[in-house]
C-alpha cells in the first residue's frame, strides 16, 4: 500500500521517503534547488539584493562619494530610525492589517522626548518610558476598536493619523521646535557613538558563532528525531559567507567613523523580531492569522490577542522610530514624523519582501528594504536633486516592488504554490 | 496524543455508542429546522447522514461540534450526558469537526497547519519533535504528502482533505465529523478520501458523514441515517439497502416503513 515499502525506513530519514520527492543533496543540489525556487516564483530577497546592487553601482558611477566608508556610515545611521519603524510596519502587514499613523505617532513621540526633556526636565529615560507607554497605549486602542467594533484598521489609522499629528502639535505648543540638548545619552547614542573596531569585530564572530551553534543543534535534532539533515559544507559555507560579509562591512565602516550604535540597535531588532516570528508559538500564529484568519480562530488560536499584540508592537517600534530619528536631528518640530516618514516605512517593508495581503514576509524585509529606500534618498541628495526627484523616484520603486510582488505570486499560483 | 497503533484494540461495531443524541429538537425562529431526531454513533462505525437541501444535516452537525446548543433533548457521550455550548467543549469531549471549506492557512507548511493552535514546545517551537509526529500520523493514515515542508497551497484538493482530516486526529478523538469531503474532489481524489475515511474506521473511530453522493455513502458507510424535513426518516444499514430505498426515504416519496416497502416492490417509485 505505500510507497515507502522498497526502501528500508531506517536508512532513509523520515521526511524523505516519498519516492516522488526529488532529492538534491549538497552544494550542487543546493544550488538546483534555488534556481527552480527562483522560476517557480519564490523569489525571496532576491530582487531585492540585485534592486539595492544596481542601485549603488548606478550611484557609485554619477558619484564617486556614494560608497565612499564616510557615505556608508551615513547612510548606516540614516536608515536606522524609519528602518526601525519598518520592522513594526512589517509585523502589521503580516496580519494583512495596515497603520498609516506610524509617522504622526513617531512625531508624537519626538515630541514628548523635546517636551519631556527641555519643558519638564526629565530624565532621558522617563521621557523614553513615558513615550513607549503612550505609543503602547495608542497600539492598545487601536486593537481594541479593531477587534470590538470591527472597523478596518485602515479608517482607524487614518484618523489616528489626522488625531496623533494635531496631539504633537498640541504637546510642542507656540513654538514648534525644539531642540535637544546635545550632551544628553540619547542624542550621543543617536549621533556620536561607534563601536569600537575590536569590538564590532568580536561580535560579528559571535553572530557566525551563533548561526553556526544554531544551524548545528537544528541538525542534531533533527537525526535525533529521524529527519534528514542539512549538508555540512553549506552549512559552513553559509556561515563563511555571513563572516564574510559582516568583517568586510565593519573594515570597510571602521575606515571612517564605524557602526554606529544606532544601526547595531537596529539590527538586533531585527534579529529579534526574526526570532519572534519564526520560532515562536505567537509568531506561528501571526502567519495564521495573516494567511486565513477563520482558519486560525477555528483552530483554536485568539485572534484578537495576535490582532492587539501585533497592532501594539506596530505602533511601539514607531515611537522608538520617532524617539532615534529625533535623537539623531537633535530636535522635536512641527515636521517630525511628518513628510514621507509614513509612506518610507510602509514601503521599506513592501520593497522588502513583506506582502500587502498578509502573511508573507518577515523581519529581514525591514532591513533590505529600508537600505534600498535609503540608498536611493541619500544618493539623490549627493547628486544635489532635492525632494521633488527623490519623492518621484521612490514611488516609482515602491510600484516596482508591488508588481514584482504581484508577478511572483501570479507566477506561484501557476506553480502551484499560491 | 500518542499516535501508536490503536487500531487494533477497538473492535468495530462495538455495541455501546461512543455518541448518542435522543429527542433532539432546534427551532430558528418560527422555523422548526429539527424536530426529535435521534441519532446513535458506534466506535468503528461510519454513520452517513443524507437529507435534502434544508434537511436539517448542518443544523445537526453545528450541534455536535458545538455551534449552536440544541433547544432541547438529550445528548451522551460515552455514557455521560453532556451539553455542548461551544466548539472548544466539543472538541474537550473528543469530538472534531471537519468543516467543508477545511479551514487550512494555505501559506503554513503541512507540519504549521496540523499543530495550529496546538503546538509543541514550551518558549520555542519543536519544530523536530512536530515534524516526526506528522510523518508518524500521515503514514498511518497512508497519506500520499511528499513533504510536510511545502505550503498547503501547492497540495491537491485531495491531500488538503486528508491534511484537514489528519489534524482533527491530533486530539486523538473519539468521534470525527465530515462535513461533505468530497464535494470538490475529483475522481481521484475522492477515492484517497474514502480510503483514508475507511482507515479512521479501523482506528476505531466514530465517523460521522454528511455527504450528498450516495455513491461514496454506498461505498464507505456502515449505516446511513436519512434526515427528511427535519426528522428522522430512516436509519438503514448499508448492506441491506438499496439505492432507490435511500432515495425514497430522502425524497419523502416514502414517510414510514410501510410505504418505503410499498416503495420497494414498485421498483423506480422513488427516482426522482
Amino acid at each position: 500500500m505505500t510507497t515507502t515499502d522498497k526502501q528500508s525506513p531506517a536508512s532513509v530519514a523520515a521526511d524523505l521517503q516519498d519516492e516522488r520527492l526529488i532529492q538534491r543533496e549538497g552544494i550542487r543540489g543546493a544550488v538546483r534547488g534555488f534556481a527552480t525556487r527562483v522560476r517557480s516564483g519564490d523569489l525571496g530577497s532576491l530582487p531585492v539584493v540585485v534592486g539595492l546592487a544596481i542601485i549603488w553601482i548606478i550611484f557609485q558611477a554619477l558619484n564617486d562619494n556614494f560608497l565612499s566608508p564616510n557615505n556608508l556610515v551615513n547612510l548606516a545611521l540614516q536608515s536606522a530610525a524609519t528602518g526601525t519603524i519598518a520592522i513594526g510596519v512589517v509585523l502589521v502587514l503580516l496580519v494583512a492589517q495596515i497603520d498609516l499613523s506610524i509617522g504622526s505617532i513617531s512625531g508624537l513621540a519626538a515630541a514628548i522626548l523635546g517636551v519631556g526633556l527641555t519643558q519638564m526636565n526629565w530624565p532621558v529615560w522617563l521621557a523614553i518610558v513615558v513615550a513607549l507607554a503612550v505609543g503602547a497605549v495608542i497600539g492598545l486602542v487601536y486593537g481594541l476598536l479593531f477587534t470590538r467594533f470591527g472597523v478596518p484598521t485602515f479608517v482607524i489609522t487614518l484618523a489616528g493619523l489626522l488625531a496623533f499629528l494635531g496631539l504633537q502639535l498640541w504637546v510642542l505648543g507656540p513654538n514648534g521646535s525644539i531642540n535637544l540638548p546635545y550632551d544628553s545619552w540619547i542624542v550621543q547614542f543617536a549621533t556620536s557613538m561607534f563601536l569600537p573596531p575590536w569590538l564590532a569585530y568580536t561580535l560579528s564572530g559571535l553572530a557566525v558563532l551563533g548561526l553556526l551553534g544554531s544551524d548545528w543543534m537544528r541538525d542534531r535534532r533533527r537525526s535525533r528525531a529521524g529527519l534528514s539533515t542539512g549538508s555540512k559544507s553549506i552549512m559552513l559555507i553559509k556561515a563563511g559567507l555571513l563572516l564574510v560579509v559582516l568583517v568586510v562591512t565593519v573594515w570597510y565602516l571602521a575606515l571612517d567613523r564605524g557602526v554606529g550604535l544606532m544601526f547595531l540597535l537596529f539590527l538586533v531588532l531585527v534579529v529579534v523580531m526574526n526570532f519572534f516570528l519564526v520560532r515562536t508559538q505567537w509568531g506561528r500564529s501571526v502567519y495564521a492569522v495573516g494567511g486565513n484568519v477563520e482558519a486560525a480562530r477555528r483552530a483554536g488560536i485568539r485572534v484578537n490577542r495576535i490582532y492587539i499584540s501585533v497592532l501594539m508592537l506596530g505602533t511601539l517600534f514607531a515611537t522608538l522610530g520617532g524617539l532615534l530619528a529625533s535623537a539623531r536631528l537633535t530636535s522635536a518640530s512641527l515636521s517630525s514624523g511628518g513628510g514621507d516618514v509614513n509612506l518610507l516605512a510602509i514601503a521599506s517593508a513592501v520593497i522588502g519582501g513583506t506582502s500587502l495581503f498578509g502573511g508573507r514576509g518577515g523581519a529581514y524585509s525591514a532591513l533590505l528594504g529600508i537600505m534600498v529606500i535609503q540608498s536611493i534618498s541619500n544618493g539623490l541628495t549627493l547628486l544635489n536633486l532635492g525632494s521633488p526627484v527623490r519623492y518621484m523616484i521612490t514611488g516609482a520603486v515602491l510600484l516596482l516592488a508591488v508588481i514584482i510582488d504581484s508577478l511572483s505570486r501570479r507566477s506561484r499560483a501557476s506553480h502551484g504554490q499560491a | 496524543m500518542t499516535m501508536e497503533a490503536t487500531s487494533v484494540e477497538q473492535q468495530p461495531q462495538s455495541r455501546e455508542p461512543v455518541l448518542s443524541m435522543q429527542g433532539i429538537s432546534k427551532k430558528f425562529g418560527a422555523v422548526q429546522a429539527l424536530t426529535d431526531i435521534a441519532l446513535d454513533v458506534y466506535p468503528g462505525e461510519v454513520v452517513a447522514i443524507v437529507g435534502d437541501n434544508g434537511a436539517g444535516k448542518s443544523t445537526l452537525v453545528k450541534i455536535l461540534a458545538g455551534v449552536h446548543p440544541a433547544d432541547s433533548g438529550t445528548i451522551t457521550y460515552e455514557g455521560r450526558r453532556v451539553a455542548i455550548p461551544t466548539p472548544a467543549a466539543s472538541r474537550a469531549l473528543g469530538i472534531a469537526t471537519v468543516f467543508q471549506d477545511l479551514a487550512l492557512c494555505d501559506n503554513l507548511d503541512v507540519v504549521s497547519n496540523l499543530f495550529l493552535g496546538r503546538e509543541i514546545g514550551d518558549f520555542t517551537l519543536d519544530e523536530e519533535e512536530m515534524e516526526k509526529r506528522s510523518w508518524a500520523l500521515l503514514r498511518q493514515l497512508s497519506a500520499k504528502i511528499p513533504s510536510v515542508r511545502i505550503a498547503v497551497a501547492s497540495l491537491s484538493g485531495g491531500q488538503r482533505q486528508t491534511v484537514a482530516i489528519a489534524r482533527s486526529l491530533i486530539g486523538e478523538p473519539r468521534v470525527i465529523i465530515l462535513d461533505e469531503p468530497t464535494a470538490a474532489l475529483g475522481v481521484a481524489q475522492t477515492a484517497e478520501v474514502l480510503n483514508l475515511i475507511e482507515r479512521l474506521r479501523e482506528r476505531g473511530h466514530g465517523v460521522v458523514l454528511i455527504s450528498h453522493n450516495m455513491a461514496d455513502v454506498q461505498a464507505v458507510a456502515d449505516r446511513v441515517v436519512v434526515l427528511r424535513l427535519g426528522r428522522n426518516n430512516g436509519d438503514f444499514k448499508v448492506p441491506d439497502v438499496s439505492y432507490e430505498e435511500i432515495i425514497s426515504a430522502i425524497t419523502g416519496a416514502t414517510d414510514n416503513a410501510v410505504t418505503r416497502r410499498a416503495g420497494r416492490t414498485s421498483g423506480e417509485a422513488g427516482d426522482q
